[in-house]
C-alpha cells in the first residue's frame, strides 16, 4: 500500500487517462452512433443497409479484436503509424461503442408508435412541427436509458486499453500489483472503487434525467 | 399511410432524389472501401505467404481446436456457473429478509460495476499465478462472477415479469414461499428469461477474448501466436473477427428463435442499469 499512501497522484493520473478516453469516445461515439441510426430509419435503402451490416459486424466483434485491428493491424497498412496511444484507444473504443448507440437510438425512435406521427399531421403540423414538437422528444426520452447502460459499458470498456500500453486505471492496478503483492486486496478494492465511482455518478445522472423528463402517458 | 413516424411516404420526385442518395451513397462506401483496398495491395498484404496459414489444414486445426474451441468451451462452462451464481443471487435479492437480500445487492452491484478486465487481472495474480488455478480458470471465473451478477439482475426481473396473480393465487391455495417459487414463478420466469440468458452467451463469447491480456488460451491468443510468427496482423485478425461473428450470429440466431418460440413478439426483458436503485423486494 506504501506507494498509493505515498503517492496517491498514481491513481488519480490513471483515472484521468480512463475519464479521457471515456468522455472522448463517448461524445465521438454519439456523433457517429447518431449518424448511423440516422442512416438506418433514413428512407436511403443502401445506407440503411449499410448501417445494418456495420452495427451486426461490430457488435458481435470482441472490443478487444477491435484494439487489435486499430492497434496492432492497422499499422501493417501504414495507417495510425504515429498517432498518439490515447487517440488510437478513443478510435478503437469509438469503432465498438456506436454500433451501440445507433441501436440505443434506433429502438429509442422505434418506441415512438405510429399513430403519434399520424395525430401531428392529422391536426395540421407541419413537418418540422411533427418532428420538434411530437416525435423526438419522445424518441429522445425512450433513448436515455440505454443510452446510459451503453455509456456505463463504454466506461468500463475503456479497461481494455490496458492491454495495449495506454496507462490507464486498469494497467496501473496491474503495475501496483506485480509491486506490492502482499496488498493486492487493497489496490484491487481500491480500483474497482474508483470505477463504481464513476459508474455511480453516471448512472445517477441518468436516473435523474429519466425522472425529469418523465411524461405520464 | 406511412410506414415510419419519421417520414412520409415518398411521392415519385422523393423517390427519385433517395435514388440519388443511394448512388452517391454507394459510392462514397465504394470508394472507402477502395481506399481500404488499395492500402492493402500498396503494403502488399494480399501476398499469398500472409495468408497461407489459413489455408494451411493443420493452422486451421490450430486455430478451430486450440482457439474457437477453448473459447467456446471458456464461455460454455462461464455460462452455466453464471446460471447457478445468477439464481442464487437473483433470488437473494427478492428474498422477505434484508439481511438476505443487502449483502446479495451488493455482491450483485460490486461485479456489474468493476469492470471484467480488472477482475480478471485481479483473480489471475491474486489466485492463478504459479501454483494457482492457471490463467484459463481466471477468465472463466472473471466471466462467472460478472456475467452471474447480471444473470442475477436478469433472474429478479423476469421473476417479476410473472404476473403478480399468480404468485398471489398460490399462495392462496396456501403454498409456502419455497414452493410458489419453484413451482409457480420459476417455471413462467424461466421462459421470458431465456433469450437475455442466450444473449448474455454472446457477451460472454465476446468476454473471453479478454484472456488475451492474461495469456489464457482461446482465439484471441492462437491468433497472437500466428501473427507472431508470420507478421501477417490484419489477415489474422480478419479471420479471427470472422470467426468470433460466425459463432455469435449463430447464438443471436438462436436467441431470436427461442424469444419467438416462447414469448413470442411481446417486448424484451428489461434489466435496470447498474446502480439504479435497487426494486428488490417489491414483488
Amino acid at each position: 500500500m506504501d506507494d498509493i499512501a505515498n503517492d496517491p497522484g498514481l491513481v488519480l493520473n490513471a483515472f484521468w487517462v480512463t475519464i479521457q478516453l471515456a468522455v472522448l469516445s463517448g461524445l465521438a461515439s454519439l456523433v457517429l452512433g447518431t449518424l448511423l441510426a440516422a442512416m438506418r430509419v433514413g428512407p436511403v435503402a443502401v445506407l440503411a443497409r449499410f448501417g445494418t451490416v456495420y452495427v451486426s459486424i461490430v457488435r458481435n466483434t470482441p472490443l478487444l479484436v477491435i484494439f487489435v485491428l486499430v492497434f496492432i493491424a492497422a499499422p501493417t497498412l501504414d495507417l495510425l503509424v504515429k498517432t498518439p496511444f490515447l487517440v488510437k484507444g478513443v478510435i478503437a473504443l469509438t469503432i465498438y461503442t456506436s454500433a451501440f448507440v445507433c441501436e440505443a437510438i434506433r429502438a429509442g425512435i422505434n418506441s415512438v408508435s405510429l399513430g403519434q406521427a399520424e395525430a401531428a399531421r392529422a391536426i395540421g403540423l407541419t413537418f418540422g412541427a411533427t418532428m420538434t414538437q411530437v416525435v423526438l422528444p419522445q424518441a429522445f426520452r425512450a433513448t436515455v436509458p440505454p443510452l446510459a447502460s451503453v455509456l456505463i459499458a463504454l466506461a468500463k470498456n475503456t479497461s481494455v486499453a490496458a492491454a495495449f500500453g495506454l496507462a490507464e486505471a486498469t494497467a496501473r492496478m496491474r503495475g501496483l500489483t506485480n509491486n506490492n503483492a502482499d496488498d493486492r486486496w487493497l489496490i484491487f478494492i481500491t480500483f474497482a472503487i474508483g470505477y463504481i465511482i464513476i459508474v455511480e455518478i453516471m448512472s445517477a445522472g441518468a436516473i435523474s434525467l429519466e425522472r425529469r423528463w418523465r411524461v405520464t402517458r | 399511410m406511412s410506414s415510419s413516424v419519421l417520414f412520409d411516404t415518398p411521392g415519385p420526385r422523393t423517390r427519385a432524389r433517395h435514388r440519388l442518395y443511394g448512388v452517391i451513397g454507394a459510392v462514397v462506401l465504394l470508394a472507402l472501401l477502395g481506399l481500404i483496398v488499395w492500402r492493402m495491395w500498396e503494403t502488399g498484404q494480399f501476398a499469398y505467404e500472409l495468408w497461407e496459414p489459413f489455408v494451411t489444414p493443420a493452422y486451421i486445426q490450430v486455430l478451430l481446436v486450440d482457439g474457437l474451441l477453448k473459447t467456446l468451451q471458456m464461455a460454455f462452462l462461464s455460462i452455466i456457473f453464471a446460471v447457478v451464481f445468477g439464481l442464487v443471487f437473483g433470488a437473494g435479492k427478492l428474498s422477505d429478509h434484508s439481511f438476505v437480500r443487502w449483502p446479495c445487492w451488493l455482491v450483485v452491484e460490486f461485479f456489474r460495476a468493476v469492470p471484467l478486465l480488472l477482475l480478471i487481472i485481479f483473480i489471475f495474480y491474486a489466485f492463478g499465478v504459479g501454483d494457482g488455478f492457471g490463467a484459463y480458470w481466471s477468465v472463466v471465473f472473471g466471466l462467472t462472477l460478472y456475467n452471474g451478477s447480471v444473470l442475477a439482475e436478469v433472474f429478479r426481473a423476469g421473476i417479476q415479469a410473472v404476473p403478480h396473480g399468480q404468485g398471489e393465487a398460490a399462495y392462496a391455495i396456501g403454498m409456502r414461499k419455497t414452493q410458489v417459487m419453484t413451482i409457480v414463478l420459476l417455471p413462467q420466469g424461466v421462459k421470458i428469461m431465456l433469450p437475455a440468458i442466450i444473449s448474455q452467451c454472446v457477451v460472454a463469447l465476446k468476454d473471453t477474448s479478454l484472456g488475451y491480456y492474461i495469456t489464457a488460451p482461446g482465439l484471441t491468443f492462437v491468433g497472437k501466436q500466428i501473427y507472431t510468427e508470420f507478421g501477417n496482423q490484419l489477415q489474422t485478425v480478419l479471420v479471427v473477427a470472422s470467426l468470433y461473428i460466425a459463432s455469435n450470429l449463430v447464438l443471436t440466431w438462436v436467441a431470436t428463435w427461442v424469444q419467438h418460440r416462447l414469448v413470442g413478439e411481446k417486448k424484451q426483458l428489461e434489466v435496470s442499469v447498474v446502480g439504479a436503485p435497487s426494486t428488490g423486494g417489491e414483488a
